[in-house]
């Protein structure tokens, strides 16, 4: 076996003097691990098991795009290897992927990787490789830090400046209102109550009535509402997940307290969310978005819409079109080919991410109008714009402009 | 537990032969030789799945002495090696204290925790106790997530561990070195449970496990034995848990859920119950098999592990320990013609 080490350190070796040799030549063509003159190899890691498991739909959206972009000649002449693997959502198993990924499988990068602890697991681990970590699925603030992490970016809009933007809102319309928060306990709720907290300043403490948590666990959130309508308060900052957020919509009808709604976007989803809660319940509510929703009429005509539906008709026939999750996998999946389109035959990974940090007003046209993708060195939060949305009729409509709330991790 | 004792029904002679939990000399020997030269021949990546592999395997162990041993049944492991895992982890980072050190402490703490939480389990027995653990596995995420303790634990984002370097500039990389480090770890554990089983105190363990009244009629005070073996139980699946946390470098409350204390409980059953070698074969099949059934299909993973479980149970009813008996029966039927 050590001869056979020894061998491979030679061919290596040679490689890499011959690629040295091919560099001189055409300048132009750079190669890491993982990219070839046909091939770019894509790590990604999702739960497809596990308690998680209704995420793994955004790694088969982005399967099936790739393979779309495959099929139409690749980018830059080169096919997309899209190697996905299943963590159930457990950090020590995506450790296992991730280091499958980087040291069996030799990806160029891995992207997308979902959830919050698990990349938490190997976010030290890729920075120690230098190998990217591009567009992480979770909204936590940490992978905005380009100084300490620079081979990790998030991608979607982080859950503090969510809520920075309705404590704006809050203050300039109503400032002398009594806020009550449910909040889910873990990351991301306690990002969200964070951001809202900051965004209110000085004031925090005066306005804010109570801060009620729950857990996952528990069959429903009534007990909570039913608590919080008892403080009096006026507005309701609800930062819930689906399931418990159309509950939560529906008791608030059912115990008639009518506070000022603020949804997190989350849970805007009409399909899963206000449909089930009752469109008639929901008049009112408050949220946020950067993207377009399907099961929203205004779109019906809309060409970035009509495009996602083809996609989803010819390559993607399996997907339920009303999950929102599909929509920010084909986002994404956008998103990560811009990239290595921008990267042309410089296919290293340090021009991945230097290419990943110099998108300019880019969109995938699935955004809402007006908001744009925008990177540089020092900002790592690819999609840092929203707008705010409220309820009526049967659809969201959009009010008031774009607004930017950037937040350092 | 007589559907095992029908297989190795050969004529006991000693009281506890050696057989029932342990491995021949040469079988040993071969298998220690296999362990200390395979990460020589592999890459990284490998040779941290074999220590992860090892990790797990001290855990199974550590359950077979409980169950295998003393007859109780636990779905609460996955607590001790999470209480393991964030001793070794806090003393690492907030205090500094020398990674080997915290082995030896996140032990003694899950003694205790495992001997205290033995005394009210006492008082249960069979699914019941299985049920009381259950709810100890449920609680612990949700326990290390609490805003008391986040100081400490790092709340829901946990904690990230510095991976060791190997010591005196050995030129190995810090995946091989902690190999060989969880690989020396695991011998002392093997050595001494097998002696502990084989211990008076192994005995009256067993003698539990068969019959609880015809024991405390011969003078075994159940009471004790039956917390000293959740402690033990606890204290090795700490040792287990520290070893995690620093070669997984990272700590945190969905790492330690119940899918953790099942898939423990089910490399016991698939190793072989009350036979110690067997935790080696049932934690490579925690280990690789989920591995397997995702390259079969991954929208149906789970499925497929599901199917490749119910097979093993139906072809290999006693796990590993089977093939072992078998082959072994095999050789000497060779040996001897």
């Amino acid at each position: 076996m050590p001869a056979l080490r020894s061998h491979a350190l030679a061919v290596t070796a040679a490689l890499a003097v011959s690629l040295a040799a091919a560099s001189g030549a055409f300048a132009q063509k750079k190669y890491d691990t993982g990219a070839t003159d046909t091939e770019i190899k894509i790590g990604n890691i999702m739960p497809y098991s596990g308690p998680a498991s209704a995420y793994g739909v955004i790694g088969k959206t982005e399967e099936a795009y790739f393979k779309k972009i495959n099929a139409a000649g690749g980018i830059n002449g080169r096919k997309i290897n899209f190697i996905s693997y299943d963590d159930a959502y457990s950090p020590p198993k995506t450790v296992e992927q991730a280091r499958k990924l980087v040291e069996s499988d030799e990806v160029l990068l891995v992207f997308n990787s979902l959830g919050t602890p698990p990349n938490s697991a190997i976010h030290k681990y890729m920075n120690t490789k230098k190998v990217p970590q591009l567009f992480v699925a979770t909204g936590a603030t940490k992978w905005n830090d380009p100084k300490n992490f620079p081979w990790t970016m998030g991608w979607q809009p982080n859950y503090q400046s969510e809520t920075q933007i309705y404590a704006k809102y809050i203050l300039k319309n109503h400032p002398n209102s009594k806020i009550a928060v449910l909040y889910q306990n873990d990351d991301y709720g306690k990002d969200y109550l964070k951001g809202l907290k900051d965004g209110l300043g000085a004031k925090a403490a005066s306005m804010i009535v109570l801060e009620e948590s729950y857990e996952t666990s528990e069959p429903t959130v009534d007990s909570h509402i039913v608590k919080l309508k008892s403080t009096g308060a006026d507005i309701f900052v609800n930062i819930t997940t689906p399931k418990f957020a159309a509950q939560a919509i529906k008791k608030n009808a059912e115990i008639d307290w009518k506070p000022l709604h603020f949804l997190n976007n989350v849970s805007s989803s009409i399909g899963s969310v206000m449909k089930p809660a009752g469109f008639e319940n929901g008049q009112g509510v408050i949220s946020a978005s950067y993207l377009k929703d399907v099961a929203d009429t205004q779109w019906d005509n809309d060409p970035g819409m009509k495009e996602f539906l083809a996609f989803l008709q010819k390559d993607f026939p399996e997907g339920n079109k009303l999950d929102s999750f599909i929509v920010t996998g084909y986002g994404v999946a956008q998103t990560l080919v811009q990239v290595l389109k921008q990267c042309g035959d410089n296919l290293t990974r340090e021009n991945v991410m230097k290419q990943a940090a110099s998108l300019k007003d880019f969109r995938t046209e699935m955004l809402l109008p007006g908001i744009k993708i925008n990177t540089s060195d020092s900002d790592f939060a690819p999609i840092s714009q929203l707008q705010l949305m409220k309820f009526q009729g049967e659809k969201w409509e959009l009010f008031g402009d774009v607004i930017s709330a950037d937040v350092g991790g | 537990m007589s559907a095992l004792q029908e297989i190795v029904d050969v004529t006991p002679v000693e009281a506890t032969p050696k057989k029932y939990i342990a491995l021949g000399g040469y079988a040993s020997v071969a298998v220690l030789v296999l362990l200390i030269a395979a990460p020589l021949f592999a890459k990284n990546f490998i040779i941290f799945q074999m220590t992860m592999w090892l990790i797990y395997a001290i855990a199974v162990l550590a359950l077979n002495i409980l169950t295998g041993g003393s007859g109780q049944f636990s779905l609460g492991q996955s607590a001790f090696y999470a209480v393991g895992a964030y001793t070794s982890a806090i003393l690492m980072e907030h205090f500094n204290v020398n990674y080997a050190l915290t082995l030896p402490i996140a032990g003694v703490i899950c003694f205790a925790f495992g001997y205290v939480f033995g005394q009210p389990a006492l008082r249960l027995s069979g699914v019941y106790l299985a049920l009381a653990t259950f709810a100890l596995a449920t609680a612990m995420p949700q326990l290390l997530k609490l805003g008391y303790f986040e100081h400490w634990t790092g709340g829901v984002q946990g904690l990230v561990v510095t991976k060791p370097d190997a010591p005196f500039g050995l030129p190995m990389s810090q995946d091989m070195w902690l190999y060989y480090f969880t690989l020396v770890i695991s011998i002392m554990i093997y050595v001494f449970s097998v002696n502990l089983l084989k211990s008076r105190s192994g005995r009256a363990m067993m003698a539990i496990r068969d019959n609880e009244i015809a024991a405390s009629a011969m003078g075994v005070d159940v009471a004790l034995y039956k917390t000293l073996a959740f402690g033990i139980s606890a204290g090795i699946t700490g040792v287990a848990g520290g070893l995690g946390a620093i070669a997984v470098q990272f700590v945190a409350p969905d790492s330690y859920t119940i899918q953790l204390a099942i898939a423990l409980f089910l490399g016991m059953v698939v190793g072989g119950v009350g036979w110690l070698p067997g935790s080696l074969a049932g934690s490579a099949f925690i280990v690789f098999v989920p591995n397997i059934a995702e390259s079969v299909s991954k929208g149906l993973s789970g499925a497929v592990f599901g199917a490749i479980l119910i097979v093993i149970i139906f072809v290999l009813p006693h796990g590993a320990r089977q093939i072992a008996y078998l082959s072994q029966h095999w050789i000497n039927k060779l040996i001897h013609k």
